[in-house]
């Protein structure tokens, strides 16, 4: 008898815990922070503005691929000036990712690559703290080669900016950790 | 204890000079005054049992002061001594021994094997890692590591939710879903670990699929005694070491209480050749317990506080694929610094808190009754690079409080028949700050509530064969709060079958409530069969369920080290295993042998299985969903043990694992290879104790595994190369050589002091294993040299 009062308790016990506690009202939606939704290269040159964007609203983490957009054709021999701008768009208002990496500028470099020898890139300032590139403003110069090809930029987060070439744009000795990495499909004619 | 009662009969036996002719008679009764028919009397090796009535007779000794023995199991031994000049009398009364009645007769048949046990001697040696790293003595059990400090129990091939670890009678509940969340617990406060390969600890829970781990804590006698230990150990690899100290005090009363506590310190960690940066650790735990053992009833109250900062190598955080792709081809870290104690991100930050508090009662025919309540918090704090204003911010934040009532019975029907029986209820609350961290909860908001009720039965036929048999139902109920991305949401298939579960959204996010209950039946029946008295043979058969847990059902996004997406899955019904198991035993005095063969057939075993592969702005990213399939493993392991010559003894484990994902015919991810090692030892007890042993510890490669290899187009030269990522490949085997050598010391009054000097991986071996999740990123540990100093007092 004493046993099932025993048992009787502590099953009362339990239930009184479980019907306690129900109150962690969890905070809203995150949106997180460091997302990068946006990606915006725009390059001015030869009387043109050709606009280069990547935008994946559901973040890295969501199914949906990135719609890659380029706005017109590059001219040949061409020097063009060109600017990144970073968003997160998941945010509302949209948040700028371009300031924080301008804070953390030692932090980040970005790199260009062109494939079907197109063009050459150079970095702009601002550099970083250390004199070191950062590549949110650079120059893409268009030589006499015409075709189609892939221009890609590469954003890495805490790479080794003093190993041997990193400075002038070679990513082979970078390392860190890939943040952005989109490609567009271009045309120079 | 035995051998020491046997030294002291022949040191006293001994001083029998003269050889007349004497008798000792008399009657052995409770302190109830009822006989205790079968006591055992002993003086000097002379000696005789009671018989029905508690009487007996010792005739033919000699004329001497003898120290005479009454022992009764379940009582204390009396201990006196008799001046032995004429015929004596000696009636006595026997009180019960609490502290046996405790250790009742079912935990012996799991207890049994001896080879899945390991004794504090040897949890000593691992004073300075961790629970995982001691568990590698037995046989069939392996780890699944994240660099070297978390280390997690494998049991036959299966880890994580699949193995429940019972700490002091308590399941720890500690976010063990993880493959990178080892347990919280420290090892210095065990006094023994048993693994339960199969579903045997029915008591513990219905979904062991792959065992349980029990740690028991050191026994404290019902005497007036003062005991402890301090156990300091000093390392090369990681420049650090550990200390951990404990005192014990038991009273003639019954009362008792004890205290310990242990700090870790270690700094980065070195292969071979290279720093592994960021993998220094700490830990500060402590724990104590005062407790009571009357006659018939007693308690304990249990506190233990578990806080460890753990570094995450470096190298193995990436955020594309085209990191992981670097990792792998490069063949070494692509980040190496110089030695530091620091630990910066990635890292993980734990607090693990346990309160207990158990009351007994015993009744007449050792029948018990034990209520137990306990409290766990856990803190798991998750520490990833970070960029902006959340650089400081942990990734993860969850809190998990379990409660946790049980009652036990137990007794016996009769002298063949024993029992157990209870009932357990808990309530578990998951708590993620998402204030704390700005990331999306990979494991949600949510309430579970679990009962159980359970019965073990154990019928003793004959002196040879025996039975054990056990049913366990269990209730569980989750009640989960969830944002999911409305893209996740639709392309998981949930608008038709879970619409229900939407109460809210958020911009771009669905917040949902599932809820969802289960009913699992377990059970296990077996039989011991002593063939001889060397041999004997136990078989069991053994039905576990296993619901989803909470990483099944809901993950969903990037492991950063792995570089894949992780995704749940809330269709996922339980697991249900099947496992056969059988042992020989064989054991002589000199040659022990245990060969334990196994099935197990698991229905709609998790797994996570890559899927597809999804472009994002961070490059193509691999994703591997949870899904669930039939599984088959079959194994064996054997444990052998030989005295070859005097002072020499041959220690040998092995263990081979054949999963198969039976649904694709292929081979199933992560199963232990064939590993093997061997120990030959030299022991010299009266050159102080002298130890010096040799370890080889081989682990073969890995064949058999799944080809998830994938190709994506990598764009670090410009034009997108397509580049094959090689992830599924196991390392190569290997093997190391291990030295471990101690001695021991009389210091002080009945102090003893133990100075242990071990090498680990001997000839610094470069290494990887197959089931370490940073293999990809460094090679595994280089040689450490470890000096331990162990005093008991």
């Amino acid at each position: 008898m004493k046993t099932i009062k025993f048992l009787s308790l502590s099953l009362v016990a339990t239930l009184f815990l479980a019907s306690c506690s129900n109150d962690d009202s969890p905070a809203g939606a995150v949106n997180e922070e460091e997302v990068i939704t946006t990606l915006t290269a725009t390059l001015t040159g030869g009387g043109q503005t050709i606009i280069l964007k990547s935008q994946d609203l559901d973040g890295a983490e969501g199914p949906l691929a990135p719609v890659v957009t380029v706005s017109g054709n590059l001219a040949a021999n061409t020097t063009y000036s060109g600017s990144l701008d970073l968003l997160n768009e998941a945010a509302s208002p949209a948040e700028s990712i371009t300031e924080e990496i301008l804070e953390e500028a030692d932090d980040h470099q970005f790199f260009f690559n062109v494939s079907n020898g197109l063009g050459a890139f150079a970095y702009l300032a601002p550099n970083d703290e250390n004199g070191h590139p950062v590549g949110l403003n650079f120059t893409f110069t268009t030589g006499a080669t015409v075709g189609t090809g892939t221009l890609t930029i590469i954003l890495r987060h805490e790479p080794s900016k003093s190993a041997e070439g990193v400075s002038s744009g070679n990513i082979a000795n970078a390392g860190g950790e890939t943040d952005i990495q989109v490609s567009f499909p271009i045309t120079v004619q | 204890m035995r051998y020491i009662l046997l030294f002291a009969f022949l040191f006293i036996g001994n001083q029998s000079l003269v050889y007349s002719q004497n008798s000792l008679s008399g009657r052995i009764t409770n302190e109830k005054n009822q006989p205790l028919a079968g006591s055992h009397v002993h003086v000097s090796t002379y000696f005789a049992n009671t018989d029905d009535s508690g009487n007996f007779v010792i005739k033919g000794i000699p004329n001497a002061r003898l120290q005479v023995f009454v022992e009764y199991l379940g009582y204390k031994t009396l201990d006196t001594i008799l001046d032995f000049q004429g015929n004596k009398t000696l009636n006595v009364s026997l009180k019960p021994d609490v502290s046996q009645l405790q250790e009742v007769v079912l935990k012996e048949t799991y207890a049994k094997n001896k080879a899945q046990e390991i004794k504090t001697a040897t949890i000593e040696k691992y004073s300075s890692e961790s629970l995982g790293d001691a568990l590698k003595e037995i046989s069939g059990v392996s780890s699944l590591k994240t660099g070297n400090t978390i280390v997690k129990p494998i049991i036959n091939g299966l880890h994580s939710s699949r193995v429940l670890i019972i700490n002091n009678n308590v399941r720890l509940e500690d976010q063990q879903w993880g493959t990178e969340h080892a347990p919280n617990m420290d090892v210095n406060t065990a006094g023994k670990i048993s693994v339960i390969k199969g579903a045997n600890g029915l008591e513990f829970g219905g979904d062991a699929i792959g065992g349980t781990v029990v740690i028991d804590p050191p026994h404290i006698p019902v005497k007036d005694t003062l005991f402890g230990k301090t156990i300091l150990n000093g390392q090369s690899n990681g420049r650090g070491g550990s200390v951990t100290s404990s005192l014990f005090k038991g009273y003639e009363s019954g009362w008792n209480w004890n205290l310990q506590g242990t700090f870790k310190y270690l700094g980065d960690f070195q292969a071979p050749d290279y720093v592994l940066s960021n993998t220094g650790n700490r830990e500060r735990n402590l724990s104590g317990s005062l407790g009571y053992k009357g006659e018939n009833q007693g308690f304990n109250f249990f506190y233990s506080y578990f806080n460890a900062d753990i570094g995450i190598l470096r190298a193995s955080h990436i955020s594309s694929t085209s990191d992981l792709i670097r990792a792998i081809n490069s063949g070494e870290p692509q980040y190496i610094s110089d030695f530091t104690y620091d630990i910066n991100a990635p890292k993980q930050q734990l607090q693990h808190h346990l309160g207990k508090i158990n009351y007994y009662k015993l009744f007449s025919n050792d029948r018990k009754l034990s209520l137990q309540y306990s409290f766990q918090f856990n803190n798991r704090l998750e520490f990833d690079l970070r960029r902006g204003d959340d650089k400081d911010k942990p990734s993860l934040d969850l809190d998990l409080k379990t409660h946790t009532v049980n009652a036990d019975f137990e007794g016996n029907y009769s002298e063949k028949l024993k029992y157990k029986f209870g009932i357990n209820g808990s309530y578990q609350n998951n708590f993620a700050d998402t204030e704390n961290t700005n990331v999306r909860a990979l494991i949600p908001n949510y309430d579970k509530f679990d009962a159980g009720v359970y019965a073990i039965g154990n019928y003793v036929l004959n002196d040879k064969l025996s039975f054990e048999t056990g049913i366990r139902y269990d209730f569980s109920h989750i009640d989960a709060k969830k944002y999911y991305l409305k893209t996740r949401w639709a392309e998981r298939g949930y608008d038709d079958e879970f619409s229900q579960f939407i109460i809210g959204e958020e911009g771009q996010q669905w917040y949902t409530n599932p809820v969802f209950s289960y009913h699992n039946f377990s059970g296990s029946a077996g039989t011991t069969y002593e063939i001889t008295e060397k041999l004997n043979w136990i078989t069991n058969i053994s039905l576990t369920s296993r619901n989803p847990n909470p990483a099944e059902l809901f993950s969903d996004g990037l492991h950063h080290s792995t570089g894949q997406i992780e995704l749940g899955d809330l269709q996922l019904k339980r697991e249900v295993a099947t496992k056969f198991s059988t042992a020989l035993n064989y054991n002589t005095s000199k040659f022990a042998l245990e060969i334990n063969p196994y099935a197990n057939f698991i229905n709609d075993f998790k797994v996570l299985i890559p899927t597809t592969i999804i472009l994002s702005n961070r490059g193509p990213f691999p994703v591997w969903e949870y899904r669930q399939v039939d599984a088959r493993l079959l194994g064996i392991d054997v444990t052998a043990d030989y005295d070859f010559a005097k002072n020499l003894n041959w220690h040998s484990t092995a263990s081979y694992v054949y999963g198969e994902d039976l649904t694709s015919n292929a081979a199933l991810i992560d199963m232990p290879p064939f590993n093997f090692n061997n120990t030959v030892s030299f022991k010299k007890a009266n050159w102080n104790n002298l130890v010096l042993s040799l370890k080889n510890e081989t682990v073969l490669t890995q064949k058999r595994y799944p080809n998830n290899d994938f190709y994506v187009d990598v764009l670090d030269s410009g034009a997108p190369v397509s580049t094959l990522v090689e992830i599924s490949k196991p390392p190569k085997g290997y093997s190391l050589l291990h030295f471990n050598s101690e001695m021991s010391f009389d210091v002080f009054e009945k102090s003893k002091m133990t100075l242990g000097f071990n090498i680990q991986n001997l000839l610094n071996t470069n290494y990887r294993d197959y089931l370490n999740r940073t293999r990809y990123y460094a090679d595994d540990l280089g040689r450490n040299f470890r000096v331990q100093l162990k005093l008991n007092y």
